[in-house]
């Protein structure tokens, strides 16, 4: 959770340097939520993360090192230049690289998670993470109903961060509480305090060994503020004061912190070491990756298929 | 004698047979053996692997594209092509997209059942192998005999890489064969359906029957017309129509889709940049009309081509 902090704080430096060339797209505030997903999720199960989800996949195996790369464009990313932020993964080890059409990942999950049952493969869990405004599209309702029908252990989390982009949930859905929704795909519902890592990790633990123990999709709704623009360059001045005043609105990282000193589980020079420490190794990671290759145009092969007999040659003037 | 449609389920049925990566998923494709009984029996030989799914064109396509990373060999039936655009970003921008980005191959086959039948209307009769051919990622393929109806399917499940498979309706029933093949022309490859020398039909699917028939009613003029069957059109075999075309020097290209951007608009443009010196007159075209697809029987012939439409414009490329 820390280290995502310090890493994504990392990327936004560089976003204003100009040193990535796309967007940046920060989770902070959703690091609890997000880090419970993942740290509940074990070898060989299935994670399609979303944008705010950096917690969440470290927490799956991602590192900061593939990071940097994708976002600072390597060539020894995972995406090797062809894809970039928050569009990695390695789908080979079941952590999938999302599309950004939101939704559209819940029925790949489902259909993973199908052959895993073909295959004969039993305690599989999968998990994908959308916001409150990804619940409005025509993909959410598709995936979670056939995924309900098959009754495949999917837990799909929301993180009602209270605003899609710009536009806030009284715009967005009519239902009193997102959990609403869970009903009417006849699928079992769990709603959180997005802000508490405590709570998080033990609502998300709850609804993951329901999947595991097959009890079918697991609808998870965490509910908090995100406490940055829907990207770098949005300075999310349409955000609410009220709610950032509210407790929606503390900041999980902080209120972790402030639990571990109470607790006497750490003392504050502990955690500013840790600080330290997470920032050290995204420094020197930023540094090597800065000396890496680019993607070389030339090299390239521009084909867009893996079986190379029907690519097509056209000649061009 | 087998027809267009017992090919397709004698092609499924081999592959659930010899493969166990493979399985069906798409609407009332189980116990009912799907809106046109392609997949009939299917279910009751193999349980478990012919699953109906839900009304629900997106999902069908992404959890076929889910399984196919965990290393299935998923078959997807679309009711009716035409419903394909429910599932239109799971097909362009999921699949299509898949190992271009990560490295991982997608082996997923859409069935496409395409195409114009009488009384069918806007909803049940699009033909939209152009669009699907204008994505990167994606293999199209549009099967114009029983024999390649066969053939095709598997090798369209062998392929390691998303197959947009458009069958035709029109000829599920109509067309039969004396057998299903025991080999057949490689993907990628156009077959030259009639020997010709005076002008070249290039064409696909239902058209390459409406083209035949046209031939055949020149050869009492005189003419001896040359007949292509694109097969797939992407990959699209250009050697094949160039090495036509250089036979005949005329070329009239057939497509039952519509004219703007479709496969006849691609044929003329790999022809006239790659073999302008081989053709005495310029190359031509035959599109439906640029309207929605008619309900009425009699409209709907006078807005797809037909042999007899085909007849015509052959004979005025001839005349040119």
């Amino acid at each position: 959770m820390l280290l995502a902090r310090i890493l994504e704080e990392k990327l936004s430096s560089l976003y204003r340097a100009g040193a990535i060339k796309g967007g940046v797209f920060l989770g902070r505030g959703q690091e609890a939520l997000s880090v419970s997903v993942g740290s509940h999720l074990r070898k060989g199960d299935i994670f399609a993360p979303l944008i705010r989800d950096q917690a969440g996949r470290m927490a799956f195996g991602d590192t900061v090192l593939d990071t940097l790369r994708t976002y600072l464009g390597s060539q020894l990313g995972s995406m090797r230049g062809r894809d970039g932020n928050i569009h990695r993964g390695r789908p080979r080890e079941g952590y999938h690289a999302m599309i950004s059409h939101l939704g559209a990942m819940i029925p790949l999950v489902a259909g993973a998670l199908l052959a895993r049952r073909m295959k004969g493969e039993t305690g599989v869990v999968g998990a994908t993470c959308l916001g409150d405004g990804g619940t409005s599209t025509g993909a959410f309702h598709e995936g979670l109903n056939a995924a309900a029908v098959e009754k495949l252990p999917l837990v799909l989390v929301i993180a009602n961060n209270q605003y899609a982009y710009s536009t806030p949930g009284s715009r967005q859905f009519a239902c009193a509480n997102l959990i609403d929704k869970a009903a009417g795909y006849g699928v079992a519902a769990h709603q959180v305090d997005g802000t508490d890592l405590n709570e998080c990790l033990r609502v998300l633990g709850e609804a993951v060994q329901a999947a595991r123990n097959g009890g079918g999709p697991q609808f998870v709704v965490g509910n908090l503020l995100r406490l940055v623009g829907h990207g770098e360059h949005d300075d999310a001045s349409y955000v609410d004061t009220a709610l950032k005043e509210s407790p929606l609105g503390r900041d999980c990282l902080e209120v972790c912190e402030e639990f571990l000193v109470e607790k006497d589980w750490a003392t504050t020079k502990e955690i500013a070491d840790w600080r330290v420490e997470a920032k050290t190794e995204v420094d020197d990671t930023t540094t090597k990756v800065q000396r890496e290759p680019s993607p070389d145009p030339a090299e390239e092969d521009w084909t867009a298929l893996s079986e190379r007999r029907f690519a097509e040659e056209l000649s061009e003037a | 004698m087998i027809t267009y449609l017992q090919a397709l389920n004698a092609a499924l049925d081999k592959l659930l047979a010899d493969d166990p990566r493979v399985f069906l998923y798409g609407q009332d494709i189980g116990s009912f053996g799907g809106a046109f009984k392609v997949t009939k029996n299917l279910a009751a030989r193999y349980p478990g692997r012919v699953l109906d799914a839900p009304l629900s064109e997106d999902a069908i396509v992404g959890m076929a594209i889910g399984a196919a990373i965990e290393g299935m060999r998923p078959i997807v039936e679309m009711q009716f092509a035409d419903f394909s655009t429910c599932g239109f970003n799971q097909i362009v921008n999921h699949a299509a997209t898949l190992f271009y980005r990560t490295e991982v191959q997608c082996p997923i086959v859409v069935r496409l059942p395409s195409g114009g039948t009488p009384g069918g209307g806007p909803f049940h009769s699009q033909s939209m192998e152009a669009l699907y051919a204008h994505y990167p990622g994606l293999i199209v393929m549009t099967p114009g005999t029983v024999e390649d109806a066969y053939s095709m399917l598997l090798e369209a499940v062998a392929i390691d890489d998303p197959v947009i498979f458009c069958e035709h309706k029109f000829l599920y029933n109509h067309l039969k064969a004396e057998a299903l093949p025991d080999e057949a022309l490689p993907v990628g490859k156009a077959r030259i359906a009639r020997r010709g020398r005076d002008a070249t039909i290039v064409t696909h699917g239902a058209m390459v029957h409406e083209s035949l028939a046209a031939a055949e009613e020149l050869v009492s003029d005189g003419y001896e017309i040359e007949v292509v069957d694109l097969r797939t059109v992407k990959p699209l075999d250009t050697d094949t129509l160039l090495a036509s075309v250089a036979r005949t020097g005329r070329m009239l290209c057939v497509s039952e889709a519509w004219p703007w951007g479709g496969v006849s608009a691609e044929v003329l443009a790999r022809v006239s940049t790659e073999g302008f010196g081989l053709l005495d007159v310029p190359a031509q075209r035959l599109n439906a009309r640029d309207t929605p697809i008619p309900y009425h029987p009699d409209l709907w012939s006078a807005h797809r081509p037909t042999a007899d439409a085909i007849v015509a414009s052959t004979r005025h490329l001839l005349e040119m």
